[in-house]
């Protein structure tokens, strides 16, 4: 298939259909109302659910709901709207369901602005809702890589029965690239897909006698079950933690004077940044974590060559995922952290300062 | 020996937890009666509140989801459009459905989901100890309106029937009683219409269930009754707020 020019928030919108979500829940906010504007539009048109709920926190319930029958189901929202979610995110991830969640993160905190940032980074990666649980966060960098997420975060929601968040932020879902879809699921694939959850999810009793009674639920009074319960979910998590770990390096070599970490948006202003150093001879490597739950801790150690005077974190927050780094590196070599906040994002040549300064 | 009641089959085995003279296991009841009436024990599912009906998903015998508090008009609209084939009932407290789950039933309500609705009304938190309801009655008398419920100060409570019936789109909307065996019989059949409408996917269908908290109000079951009589049913008053069935609008 050729390549369409497309807005982010479309994009994943489109893919996310071709996925199979059929039920999508959620309320408007900018810098992603695009994404639900789409839904309404297009769920029609494939016989699914489109319903634009009353809050984050209904929308979220609804998700719930969809998740516990077993169908692919699908929310957005901006920084704020995320926040009213994470009440129901805890319940999902407690109660162990599959489903998508797209954060196009705007400046915070509070109303903040409308801006692109990366300020959802802990909220994201360390919590966000109460209870010990993990969300799956991916973190696309491209409107191509934006859209491919949909497709990976379904099957990863579905493999683990987990929440997957897909952690954008303003400037990739408002702006246009080139993108390409993967072939739409067919009804039978869609079909096939909601049957392995039929053994477990809110479904039709179709075994005659042997009537089942299945529960969707997080509630456990009795503190050795629960107890018992987080350890399970922790075994799960601790499979995810040594399979699911993504990143991408760019110019990383023994040679390099300087590793740079940076994800999402700022990760496409560092590499820019980086092109510019190495015409002048400075060597420079990025590494760029795709998801940043589960995180590539090893990766960033072993990235660090015999030359790394400094690792340099740059990010679009306060120095959020710095202290992932920190953990990585183990002191080995020092870990600077430069970023912009409150929706300003950094342009190369700020970066390049920042690098040139390092030699 | 001819079997006059037994165990309806939508409940399973499992010994309520409830306080003698509490009024949930009468609830309970009514609704998987009403379920085995209509044959559809195997394609409901229920939605089980927070507050003292937690375990309700212990009790009712097909699929049910447990939401979060006040959210269960959301889950099982999500519950609904994502398996049209199935009924979905929501099972909530005053507590639960008129405060923090205000806007979602107002809203569920709104769309006309297709789900029914039933809402214990008891004046009062339950299983938090007896703090106030939204439904606490003007003067009342509760662990967080000690001096009686002032109604200058907090308001007077909200009688949701009545809210729900200035919107459009509800199909069945009906306030009963649980304090008297007549009033049982009476709530029965409004909660077999209820689950039948719901099984012709008519629409949107509540049902408010008049009832009592011995335990947090401090009567005895009987006395419970009685004061909820003489004070609840004169400012929460039974009867059809709407019925499209049978032409009530
Ligand atoms: C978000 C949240 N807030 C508060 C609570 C605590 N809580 C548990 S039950 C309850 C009151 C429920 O009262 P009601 O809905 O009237 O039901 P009843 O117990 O009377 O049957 C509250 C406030 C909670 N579980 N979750
Ligand atoms: S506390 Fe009140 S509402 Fe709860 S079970 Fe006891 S009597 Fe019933």
């Amino acid at each position: 298939m050729s390549k369409i020019l497309m807005k982010g928030n479309e994009a994943i919108a489109e893919a996310a259909i071709r996925s199979g979500c059929r039920l999508y829940f959620a309320y408007p906010i900018t810098p992603q109302s695009e994404l639900i504007e789409y839904m309404a539009k297009m769920m029609p048109k494939v016989k699914g659910t489109f319903i634009q709920a009353e809050s984050e926190v209904a929308a979220i319930n609804m998700v719930y709901g969809a998740a516990g029958s077993g169908k692919r189901v699908m929310t957005s929202s901006s920084s704020p709207g995320i926040s009213l979610k994470m009440e129901g995110l805890s319940y999902i991830a407690g109660a162990e369901l599959p489903c998508v969640v797209v954060n196009v993160q705007r400046g915070g905190p509070g109303l903040g602005d409308i801006q692109p940032a990366q300020g959802d980074y802990f909220q994201a990666t360390k919590g966000g809702g109460h209870g010990d649980y993990r969300l799956i966060v991916l973190a696309p960098s491209s409107v191509q890589e934006f859209a491919d997420m949909a497709s990976e975060a379904f099957d990863l929601a579905d493999k683990y029965r987990n929440p997957v968040m897909i952690l954008a932020d303003g400037m990739l879902g408002q702006m246009m690239e080139p993108v390409e879809f993967k072939p739409a699921k067919t009804e039978e694939e869609l079909q096939e897909l909601a049957n392995q959850h039929l053994s477990w999810c809110i479904c039709p009793n179709e075994d005659g006698d042997k009537k089942h009674h299945h529960e969707i639920n997080s509630l456990e009074l009795d503190p050795q079950v629960l107890e018992q319960h987080v350890l399970n979910l922790y075994k799960k998590y601790a499979i995810i933690d040594k399979n699911e770990i993504r990143y991408e390096t760019y110019n990383v070599s023994d040679d390099n004077e300087v590793l740079c970490v940076a994800w999402g948006t700022a990760s496409r202003v560092v590499k820019s940044a980086i092109n510019e150093v190495l015409k002048e001879g400075k060597n420079v490597g990025l590494i760029r974590p795709i998801r940043v739950w589960p995180y590539p801790y090893d990766a960033i150690k072993q990235a660090i060559g015999k030359n790394v005077k400094k690792v340099y974190v740059f990010e679009l927050n306060s120095g959020q995922m710095v202290e992932d780094v920190k953990i990585a590196v183990e002191g080995k070599v020092p870990v600077d952290f430069w970023g912009k906040v409150g929706g300003v994002v950094f342009t190369p040549a700020e970066i390049k300062e920042k690098l040139e300064s390092c030699f | 020996m001819e079997i006059i009641a037994k165990r309806p089959e939508a409940l399973t085995k499992v010994p309520f937890h409830y306080c003698p003279g509490c009024m949930h296991g009468v609830a309970h009841r009514l609704i998987a009666e009403a379920i085995d009436e209509n044959g559809l024990i195997n394609q409901i599912a229920g939605v089980a509140p927070v507050g003292c009906a937690v375990f309700a998903y212990n009790y009712f015998n097909c699929d049910m989801a447990e939401a979060a508090h006040g959210r269960a008009p959301a889950v099982a609209t999500g519950i609904k459009r994502a398996r049209p084939d199935m009924h979905v009932f929501t099972y909530q407290g005053d507590g639960d459905l008129a405060a923090i789950g205000t806007a979602e039933i107002i809203h569920s309500a709104n769309r006309g989901e297709k789900i029914s609705v039933f809402f214990v009304n008891n004046a009062i938190y339950g299983m938090t100890g007896g703090q106030m309801a939204p439904t606490t009655l003007p003067d009342m008398k509760t662990t967080t309106s000690p001096y009686g419920r002032n109604v200058d100060d907090i308001g007077y409570p909200i009688r949701v029937c009545e809210l729900l019936s200035t919107l459009v789109a509800p199909y069945y909307i009906e306030r009963v009683s649980l304090l008297s065996p007549a009033d049982i019989i009476k709530a029965k059949k409004a909660v077999s219409k209820a689950i039948r409408y719901n099984k012709e996917n008519r629409g949107f269908t509540f049902i408010e269930f008049i009832s009592t908290c011995p335990t947090n109000w401090g009567y005895e079951p009987e006395q419970a009754r009685q004061w909820a009589k003489e004070n609840m049913l004169p400012f929460f008053k039974p009867g059809v707020f709407r019925d499209k069935g049978e032409g009530v609008e």
